[in-house]
C-alpha cells in the first residue's frame, strides 16, 4: 500500500507539472509564472520551497541523535525570514525581473555583474541542491527497497522533467499542495505522539516488540574481564580509545559488547554490529543480510525506572518538561570502528545514557562549552543560518511570481506562519523519534518518517510521499533558479546571445536538464551526511556571496557595479575554500578530520564580514555608477 | 535599457516610511536573536534553568524566537498595510 499512495502522490505531481506546462509559452511565464500568482498561495508554496528535506529529514534527524542542536537550525532558519521580511522582500521586488542578477545589475546594466550574479546563482543552487538529492537517496531506500544512488537518479529525472515541462507556474503549485500537505501531516504525526506519551519501553502501538538490550555482569582480574555467567567465552577485547569492547561467544554466536564500570562493579552492555571480512558477505548481528534495529528509548521518566513505565498522553508543554528534566534518561546510540583480530572491518553500535536536560539545550552536537574556535564555530553557523535565507535565489525568485511589492510582503507573511508553525513541530517529532525506538543508527535522515511508520504504514506512505515530494519541489525551484542564471543571465543578458521566447524558453529547459544531471552525481557522492548540516553550508555560501551585494546595494549609494562584482566573488572563493579545507569535508572524503586546515566547519563568521569589506573598499576605489532607477523617483 | 519587474509595481510613496521600520524591527529582531546566540556561548549552563511551565530557557527562547518573529512579521505588515492605504488616499485627494 505503501509504494501505491506514493507512486499515485508522485503521480499527481507530474500530472500538475505537464498540465501547467502546456499553458508555459513565454520566458515570462517560465521564470515568473507570469507574475501573477496570488500572495496566499505564494506563501504557501514559500513555505514548501523552504521546507525542504533539509527541514523535515534533516532538522528531525538531528534533533533527534542531538537533541536541542537540530532545533537550533529552525530557529535559525526562521530567523532568516526576518531578514527576508525586512530588508529584501519590497526593494527587491521593485529591482529585479526573473533573478537575482536582474536585481543586483538593476541600477548598473554592468557586464560583471551579470557574469559574477550568474555563477553564484549556480553555485549556491547546486550547494543546495546536493542535501535534497541526498534526501531523495535515503528517502527510496526503505520505501521501494532501492539504494541510495537510484533514489538520487529518480528525483533528478522526474525533476528535469517537470522543470523542462514547465517551469515556475507548476513548480509553484507543486510547492503550494506539497506545503500545505507537509504541514497537515506533520501535526497529524505530532498529535499522535502526543496521545501516545512517552514510555521506557516503546513497541510502535504494540506493532514491533521493545528489544532490550542485555547487560552482563562480570569481573576484571589483571586487566583481564570474565562475564560471571560462564556460559559465554571472550573471543577478543579490543581497546579503542578510552573505551573497551569484547567479542564474545556463547553456543558458538559471536557477538560485541562494550565494557562499562560504574560504582566499581563492572559490566557488559549488549551492542549491535557490522562486520565485512574480505571476499564474504557483509554480517549485522551476526547474519548476513540482516538489518540493525532501530534504536532509541527512555530508561526513566522523570525519575521513574520502572520496566514499564509510561505516561499517557500529555500536552506539548508536559511532553517537553518530562524529556527534559533532570532525571529523565534517554538511551542513545553511537558508532566506533575498528579491525578485529581476524583483519574484518568492525562497526560497533553502542547505548550511551543522556539525562534529559543536556539533551533539551544546546551542546550535543556543537561544543559551546568547548574551546574559542568551537565556539566560533557555533556563532559561524547561527550567523549564515540568519543571514542565508534572504540570500537564496530560488527564494528570491519567488518575489517575481507575484504582482506587487504589497503582495510579496503578505506571501513573506504567510510563509513566516506556516513555516514557523512547521518548525515547532520539528522539535516534537524530533524527540519523539528520540525515545519512540525508530532511528536507523546508520542514517538518522530517516527519523521522521520512521516515527510516522510507527503510527501505521499508511501514515508513513503519506509522509514518504510528501517527505519526496518536497524534495521534488525544491530541486525544481533550485533548478528554475539555476537554468535561470544560465539561459537568462549568462546567454541572453551577458553574452547577449539573440534568442526569441520560444529558443529562451528551451535554453532554459537544457540548462535545467544539465544542472539536474550534475546534482544527481554530487548526491550521489554526499552519501551519508545530515541534509540539514549541509544546507548549512548552502546557506553560508549564499549569505556570503549574494547578501553583501543586495544589502549594500539597497543601503550604501556609494556601492559600486565593480564592487558588487568583487564582493560576489570573493563571498564564493572564500566560503568554498573554507568549507573545501573545513574537518568535516575531510572526514567525509575519507581524511583524518584532525589535519583539516581550516579548525572550524561553518565558514559564515570569516567569509560574510570579508566579502562585505571587499564590497566598500573596491567600491571606495573606483568611480560611483549607480543609475536611479523610475521607481525611485 | 534596463529591463523592468515581470509586473510593474509603480511609485511607491510610502517605501521610505516601509523602509525605515522595517529596518528598526530587524535590529530589533537582531538584537534578540544575538542574545539567544551570546547566552549561549557564554553561559550554557543557564539555557537549562526553568523558565515557564516547567520548560527550560532553551525552549522557552527558542519558541519565542520563531512565534515574536510572526508577531512582529504581522505589526510590520498592518502598519505598512496601513501607510499605503494613507498614501493612496492623500494621492487621491491630490489628483482631485
Amino acid at each position: 500500500m505503501a509504494i501505491i499512495i506514493f507512486l499515485a502522490f508522485v503521480g499527481f505531481v507530474l500530472g500538475l507539472s505537464f498540465y501547467f506546462g502546456a499553458k508555459t509559452k513565454s520566458a515570462s511565464g517560465y521564470y515568473a509564472a507570469g507574475g501573477n500568482i496570488h500572495w496566499g498561495v505564494n506563501g504557501i508554496a514559500f513555505a514548501g520551497d523552504y521546507l525542504s528535506a533539509a527541514s523535515f529529514l534533516g532538522i528531525c534527524g538531528m534533533i533527534a541523535t542531538s537533541g536541542y542542536d537540530g532545533f537550533l537550525y529552525s530557529i535559525g532558519y526562521l530567523a532568516g525570514w526576518m531578514v527576508a521580511l525586512f530588508v529584501v522582500a519590497e526593494p527587491m521586488k521593485r529591482l529585479g525581473k526573473y533573478t537575482f542578477t536582474d536585481a543586483v545589475d538593476a541600477k548598473f546594466n554592468s557586464q560583471g555583474i551579470k557574469l559574477m550574479g550568474a555563477i553564484s546563482t549556480l553555485i549556491v543552487s547546486l550547494c543546495y541542491l546536493i542535501p535534497q538529492m541526498v534526501g531523495a537517496g535515503v528517502l527510496v531506500e526503505p520505501l521501494l527497497g532501492l539504494p541510495h544512488a537510484a533514489g538520487v537518479i529518480i528525483v533528478g529525472a522526474v525533476v528535469i522533467i517537470i522543470v523542462a515541462t514547465a517551469g515556475m507556474t507548476s513548480t509553484t503549485y507543486v510547492q503550494f499542495l506539497k506545503g500545505g500537505l507537509l504541514i497537515v501531516f506533520s501535526l497529524i504525526v505530532t498529535v499522535a505522539l502526543l496521545v501516545r506519551g512517552l514510555s521506557t519501553k516503546p513497541d510502535q502501538g504494540g506493532k514491533v516488540p521493545f528489544y532490550a538490550y542485555a547487560e552482563l555482569a562480570a569481573t576484571q582480574m589483571d586487566g583481564k574481564v570474565i562475564p560471571a555467567d560462564p556460559t559465554w567465552t571472550v573471543l577478543e577485547t579490543k581497546a579503542v580509545k578510552d573505551q573497551t569492547f569484547l567479542k564474545l561467544a556463547r553456543e558458538g554466536k559471536p557477538s560485541w559488547w562494550l565494557k562499562s564500570q560504574k560504582e566499581g562493579k563492572v559490566a557488559l552492555k549488549e551492542c549491535q554490529w557490522e562486520s565485512q571480512s574480505p571476499g564474504q558477505p557483509k554480517l549485522v548481528n551476526g547474519e548476513a543480510g540482516a538489518k540493525l534495529r532501530q534504536v532509541g528509548n527512555l530508561v526513566a521518566i522523570n525519575g521513574d525506572t520502572s520496566p514499564e513505565a509510561k505516561t499517557g498522553p500529555v500536552g506539548p508543554f508536559g511532553f517537553l518538561s518530562k524529556l527534559g528534566a533532570k532525571d529523565t534518561k534517554i538511551q542513545q546510540w553511537k558508532i566506533t570502528k575498528f579491525k578485529d583480530a581476524s583483519g574484518a572491518e568492525v562497526a560497533v553500535h553502542h547505548p550511551y545514557i543522556t539525562t534529559g536536560n543536556k539533551i533539551l539545550r544546546p551542546g550535543a552536537k556543537f561544543k559551546i562549552e568547548g574551546s574559542f574556535l568551537e565556539r566560533l564555530d557555533f556563532v559561524s553557523l547561527m550567523l549564515a543560518l540568519f543571514l542565508g535565507t534572504a540570500a537564496l535565489p530560488h527564494i528570491l525568485i519567488r518575489y517575481y511570481t507575484v504582482p506587487s511589492p504589497a503582495a510579496a510582503r503578505k506571501s513573506t507573511i504567510v510563509a513566516i506562519a506556516a513555516i514557523g508553525f512547521f518548525y515547532l513541530l520539528t522539535l516534537y517529532m524530533g524527540l519523539g523519534a528520540m525515545v519512540n525506538n525508530v532511528i536507523n543508527p546508520l542514517d538518522n535522515n530517516m527519523s521522521a518518517p520512521l516515527l510516522a511508520k510507527s503510527f501505521g504504514t499508511f501514515l508513513f506512505a503519506v509522509i514518504s510521499a510528501i517527505a519526496f515530494a518536497t524534495v521534488l519541489g525544491t530541486v525544481a525551484g533550485l533548478i528554475v533558479a539555476a537554468s535561470g542564471a544560465v539561459a537568462h543571465d549568462l546567454m541572453d543578458r551577458y553574452a547577449k546571445i539573440k534568442m526569441t521566447e520560444h529558443q529562451k524558453v528551451r535554453a532554459g529547459r537544457i540548462a535545467a536538464f544539465a544542472v539536474g544531471i550534475i546534482a544527481i552525481i554530487l548526491g550521489i557522492l554526499f552519501k551519508g551526511q545530515n541534509v540539514s548540516f549541509l544546507v548549512g553550508l548552502a546557506f553560508a555560501v549564499a549569505a556570503s556571496a549574494n547578501l553583501p551585494a543586495i544589502v549594500m546595494l539597497l543601503f550604501w549609494k556609494r556601492t559600486t557595479s565593480k564592487g558588487i562584482a568583487a564582493s560576489i566573488t570573493v563571498g564564493i572563493l572564500s566560503s568554498l575554500t573554507l568549507i573545501a579545507l573545513s574537518p568535516n569535508i575531510f572526514k567525509q572524503f575519507g581524511l583524518d578530520p584532525t589535519k583539516a586546515p581550516i579548525p572550524f566547519d561553518n565558514p559564515g563568521i570569516v567569509s560574510i564580514p570579508l566579502s562585505f569589506l571587499v564590497l566598500v573598499v573596491v567600491s571606495l576605489l573606483t568611480k560611483p555608477n549607480q543609475m536611479t532607477l523610475e521607481s525611485e523617483t | 535599457m534596463f529591463h523592468e519587474p515581470a509586473q510593474q509595481s509603480g511609485r511607491d510613496p510610502a517605501s521610505s516610511y516601509k523602509s525605515r521600520i522595517g529596518n528598526r524591527m530587524f535590529l530589533l529582531y537582531a538584537l534578540i536573536y544575538a542574545g539567544f546566540v551570546a547566552i549561549n556561548i557564554t553561559n550554557p549552563a543557564l539555557m537549562e534553568a526553568e523558565a515557564l511551565w516547567g520548560l527550560n530557557l532553551a525552549v522557552v527562547y527558542g519558541f519565542f524566537l520563531i512565534i515574536f518573529a510572526l508577531v512582529l512579521a504581522m505589526v510590520y505588515s498592518h502598519m505598512c498595510g496601513k501607510k499605503e492605504a494613507e498614501m493612496d488616499a492623500q494621492g487621491n485627494r491630490e489628483g482631485k
